[in-house]
């Protein structure tokens, strides 16, 4: 029986009321009172330099309030990075500035020059044409390998090269890896590359900032994942304004996916401005704006090899990639193709040696960033692209040779740095080749081929780290974070809850999820708690929304938080019962006494704790209200394996996915429907990855791709119906709701099988077809083929 | 600027724009009906659709002169009477065919443009028609299930869970 409330029932989300009607509070809904706009000039070219700046038109021009550049910043600081990688041989990575405003030069398409602010947008637009810029190009730096070589052009002149670091993991393992690979069996090479994507939140970024000149208190509205941090890292590091003067506000979100994790120059610009003029200032992103200031994803370039004895087990593995950094480092981008990635390496696999190298190269490109996934995706798409290309090569089975290496003792630590607390991989496989009637596949090829139609069928097992933790391990690698989450549980006179959370929701549902923990644990409607978030001045110090963490650890915070509740309003129960503490049960909202008829309801003892007269006073203090902040032991590991039916017609090389399938293990669920949804999200922008999205720069610099009409997203016709299972449960062990997060899950599973089912389609055709790089567009499909 | 009269959610009412004024902008600016929401600036994301004299119009791509007279119907008036979510809203919260919100309004206006044209469409077919609404955040699966559902039709016959 589906249960109709509390952990593990599909309640409907509260938060859908808003969105369904029109009443949804987004940051551009925000308008202050006198506000101005800004409206950002930015770089047309890659790179070059800056001789001049003439802005004397423009301020004449009307409802022009000022026009900023670089010069109105000095004593501002750059937007900082918020990770530190340290390099094979001990050396710190190579870390430039990030101007708020270009300085001199500019370095990439998009970059911010000058920004007029005005009464209105229009004015600010029509006074921006009149900014006169003179700008030398320079040679764009752009392909990562030549970006490395000697005299090449340098992005940044105060570096010494476009290498920002040369990462090795593990290097003690190096040689012991070599030595494998050259003494195997059989060793299975692939190149490959990881497409750069934009991340598309269908809400564009906007900064709406205002100025208190009688409090001295900024207040910044923003579009973010995670408001506490871009208070921090704004607030010390670049406007040097102390956090209790600086409110950050992110309401209804539409969207994030990782590019509204980071801080950015447009925020800072805002709310420096405001001051400086003394009226609000607001910004709202255009798209087009959006695709050259939005951080992007991925964009990695691989050479994989997977040592295999001549039985299929695997004897080591190294990687060789090289990362786009962009121009500038974006607040986590140097920890994504390092300890989001290389830690992933082992995947599902007792693969005992692993040795992954990686450059990360400064081009002149928009900064890189997370995106759905972060370096996971990038993993597991080389590990099970070259696990069913060595499967191919030996002869074996694709999933037989899966199984054969699969991990399947737990806790298991990895060759590269982490321990697998649970899993059950041969679980998640049974699941998908049941639900995807792997058997039946035969006949359905047979009708395809009849039709003249190749069909093909493609399986990837995946590995998921969530929650990013423990803090003081994070540290040593370099994170200028904590990674722990808060929550404040209030409870009010008549029993009703507010929960103050550090997480912070941007589609994921937290609203009804997160109550829904927190009623279970009381035994109240869920309808008598309301979770609040996104706004610096009603939480905690909390760091947000990213990774797959709000179950796994702002979840855990509120669970640390609200027993501490419980364990309070058992006191004052057992006082007003007359009974011993130990005595006290909570179930269904109501305190009895074991073995006995007494019972005090949950809103009798929460008016106790406010209405104190019968009251232990001299043992507890008054009020019923509680913090936690939680620090897990150690990342959660949601895995599954996904399976992908394609039809390529060898005509065209157009390639149709008939059929999706998802078997995840995330753990416990709370709420399976938005697990559900989770998933599907992240199929559909796992599959627009393989299938049709790019983000493309011309040998000049210029984005290609720079809008919807050259930007391809997934559309309703362009994906199937999605099967997907979470039935698969392996409870996480260390964290209290044995929960692991499924955000990106979707998004890491899916490339992977789906390439690998393009290419069974054309080799079950006879092609000699061993890679084709993604987007698999029909052009290169039939080249492909046809090759 | 010229003085432009429409009908808006069955309200009366005139503003002075400028020439260049979107009727999208007019409904967020001058209206306040913030639900119309601004996803491009290409017309591609739907984000920003409402019903003019009844049809699905990408408000980003009208100006609000060329609204004048016309019955405009934004997001802000599809609920019951009552205030309760109409038959198309309410299958959108049923099958959780929305997550972040910021597509919603503009899919809940395809939708029912959809459904006053084709009662009862196919899943092929829905997914046709909503060409020209993005989604970033449900993969669609769940709108589909939403639309169908409110068209009246047995939706695990058509969407395996
Ligand atoms: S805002 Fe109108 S189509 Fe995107
Ligand atoms: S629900 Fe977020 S874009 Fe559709």
């Amino acid at each position: 029986m589906p249960k109709d409330g509390g952990i593990g029932a599909s309640s409907k989300r509260r938060e859908d009321l808003r969105f369904l009607t029109g009443k949804g509070k987004y940051t551009d809904d925000i308008n202050l009172r006198d506000q101005t706009y800004a409206y950002f000039i930015r770089s047309d070219v890659a790179h070059g330099t800056i001789n001049s700046i003439d802005i004397s038109a423009a301020m004449k021009m009307p409802g022009v309030e000022r026009v900023f550049t670089a010069s109105d910043f000095e004593g501002v600081g750059g937007v900082p990075c918020g990770w530190q990688v340290t390099d094979r041989h001990g050396q710190p990575m190579q870390e430039p500035k990030h101007p708020v405003l270009a300085e001199g030069k500019v370095r990439h398409v998009g970059d911010p020059i000058a920004v007029v602010v005005a009464d209105s947008l229009a004015e600010a637009r029509d006074a921006a044409e009149q900014v006169e810029i003179d700008i030398t190009e320079l040679p764009a730096v752009l392909n990562m390998k030549d970006a490395l070589n000697d005299g090449a052009t340098k992005v940044h002149d105060d570096l010494t090269s476009n290498l920002c670091y040369d990462w090795g993991f593990v290097e003690e393992n190096r040689d012991a890896v070599d030595a494998a690979i050259k003494g195997a069996h059989h060793v299975t090479t692939l190149e490959l590359k990881n497409n750069r994507l934009v991340a598309n939140p269908m809400e564009p970024r906007v900064a709406v900032a205002d100025f208190d000149s009688s409090t001295d208190e900024y207040t910044l509205y923003t579009t973010s994942q995670n408001p506490h941090v871009i208070r921090l890292l704004m607030g010390a590091f670049v406007l040097g304004i102390p956090e209790h003067k600086l409110r950050v506000v992110a309401p209804d979100v539409g969207g994030g996916f990782g590019a509204k994790i980071y801080h950015y120059a447009e925020e800072a610009f805002c709310t420096f401005a405001a001051k400086q003029i003394g009226r609000p200032v607001k910004w709202t992103s255009s798209r087009s704006e959006a695709f050259m200031s939005d951080a992007h994803g991925r964009d990695h370039v691989t050479k994989i090899e997977l040592a295999l004895d001549k039985d299929g087990k695997f004897l080591a593995l190294r990687t060789d990639t090289h990362a786009n950094m962009g121009a500038y480092l974006s607040t986590f981008a140097p920890s994504i193709p390092t300890w989001l990635h290389g830690t992933l390496m082992a995947g599902n696999y007792t693969t005992p040696l692993i040795y992954v190298n990686v450059k990360a190269v400064f081009t002149n490109t928009v900064p890189v960033d997370a995106y759905r996934g972060a370096g996971r995706p990038e993993a597991t798409f080389q590990l099970e692209r070259v696990v069913d290309k060595a499967a191919r090569e030996m002869g074996i089975d694709p999933v037989e040779l899966r199984r054969k290496n699969f991990i399947t003792e737990f806790p298991y630590a990895t060759p590269v740095a982490v321990e697998y607390d649970t899993g059950d991989y041969h679980a998640t496989m049974d699941k998908l080749l049941e639900l995807s009637d792997h058997a039946g596949f035969e006949a359905r090829a047979a009708t395809s081929k009849a039709n003249g139609k190749l069909r093909g069928f493609g399986i990837a097992h995946y590995i998921e780290a969530c929650g990013i933790a423990p803090s003081n391990l994070v540290g040593q690698l370099g994170a200028r974070a904590g990674l722990y989450e808060s929550a404040t549980v209030r409870v009010n006179a008549t029993g009703s809850i507010s929960v103050m959370t550090g997480s912070h929701s941007h589609g994921q549902g937290h609203e009804t999820s997160f109550a829904q923990v927190v009623a279970e644990m009381i035994g109240i409607d869920e309808s008598q708690i309301d979770i609040v978030h996104g706004d610096t001045a009603k939480t905690p110090m909390g760091m947000g929304t990213y990774g797959s963490r709000s179950i796994a650890v702002g979840g855990s915070a509120m669970v640390r938080a609200t027993e501490k509740i419980i364990n309070k309003a058992r006191k004052i129960a057992a006082h007003l019962m007359e009974a011993s503490e130990a005595d006290i049960e909570l179930k269904d909202g109501q305190f009895t006494v074991a073995g006995t008829d007494k019972s005090v309801a949950w809103g009798d003892v929460t008016l106790a704790a406010y209405v104190p007269h019968n009251y232990p006073l001299e043992d507890i203090e008054p009020g019923l209200e509680e913090t936690a902040f939680y620090d897990p032991a150690n990342f959660t590991y949601p895995s599954g394996a996904y399976g992908c039916e394609v039809e390529v017609d060898p005509e065209t090389g157009k390639v149709t996915v008939l059929g999706f399938t998802a078997a995840d293990d995330f753990g416990n669920i709370i709420n399976p429907m938005i697990v559900e949804g989770q998933v599907h999200g992240g199929l559909a922008q796992g599959i627009g990855q393989a299938m049709i999205e790019n983000c493309a720069y011309d040998d000049d610099g210029q984005l290609l791709s720079g809008s919807y009409m050259d930007y391809a997203m997934p559309r309703a016709d362009d994906l199937p119906m999605f099967t997907v299972d979470h039935s698969s449960v392996t409870p996480c062990t260390h964290n209290p709701l044995g929960v692991k997060g499924c955000g990106e899950a979707g998004a890491i599973g899916s490339p992977p099988a789906l390439v690998n089912a393009v290419v069974d389609a054309l080799q079950r055709a006879g092609h000699d077809v061993t890679h084709i790089d993604m987007p698999l567009s029909p052009d290169r499909v039939w080249a492909a083929m046809n090759s | 600027m010229t003085k432009v009269t429409m009908t808006v959610n069955g309200k009366t009412v005139s503003k002075e724009v400028e020439g260049r004024t979107l009727l999208s902008a007019m409904l967020r600016e001058q209206l306040n009906l913030t639900g119309t929401h601004i996803g491009c600036d290409t017309s591609q994301c739907g984000a920003c659709v409402v019903h003019v004299n009844g049809e699905a119009v990408k408000s980003c791509t009208m100006f609000a002169a060329e609204a004048d007279g016309a019955e405009v119907k934004t997001i802000e008036g599809m609920a019951n009477a009552d205030g309760s979510l109409s038959t198309i809203q309410a299958a959108f919260q049923e099958h959780h065919g929305l997550q972040c919100g910021f597509c919603t309004p503009g899919m809940v206006m395809s939708a029912a443009a959809l459904l006053k044209d084709n009662p009862k469409p196919s899943e092929a077919e829905v997914r046709e028609y909503l060409e020209g609404n993005l989604c970033r955040c449900t993969g669609y699966h769940n709108i589909v299930k939403a639309i169908m559902a409110a068209s009246g039709q047995d939706v695990p016959a058509v969407a395996a869970e």
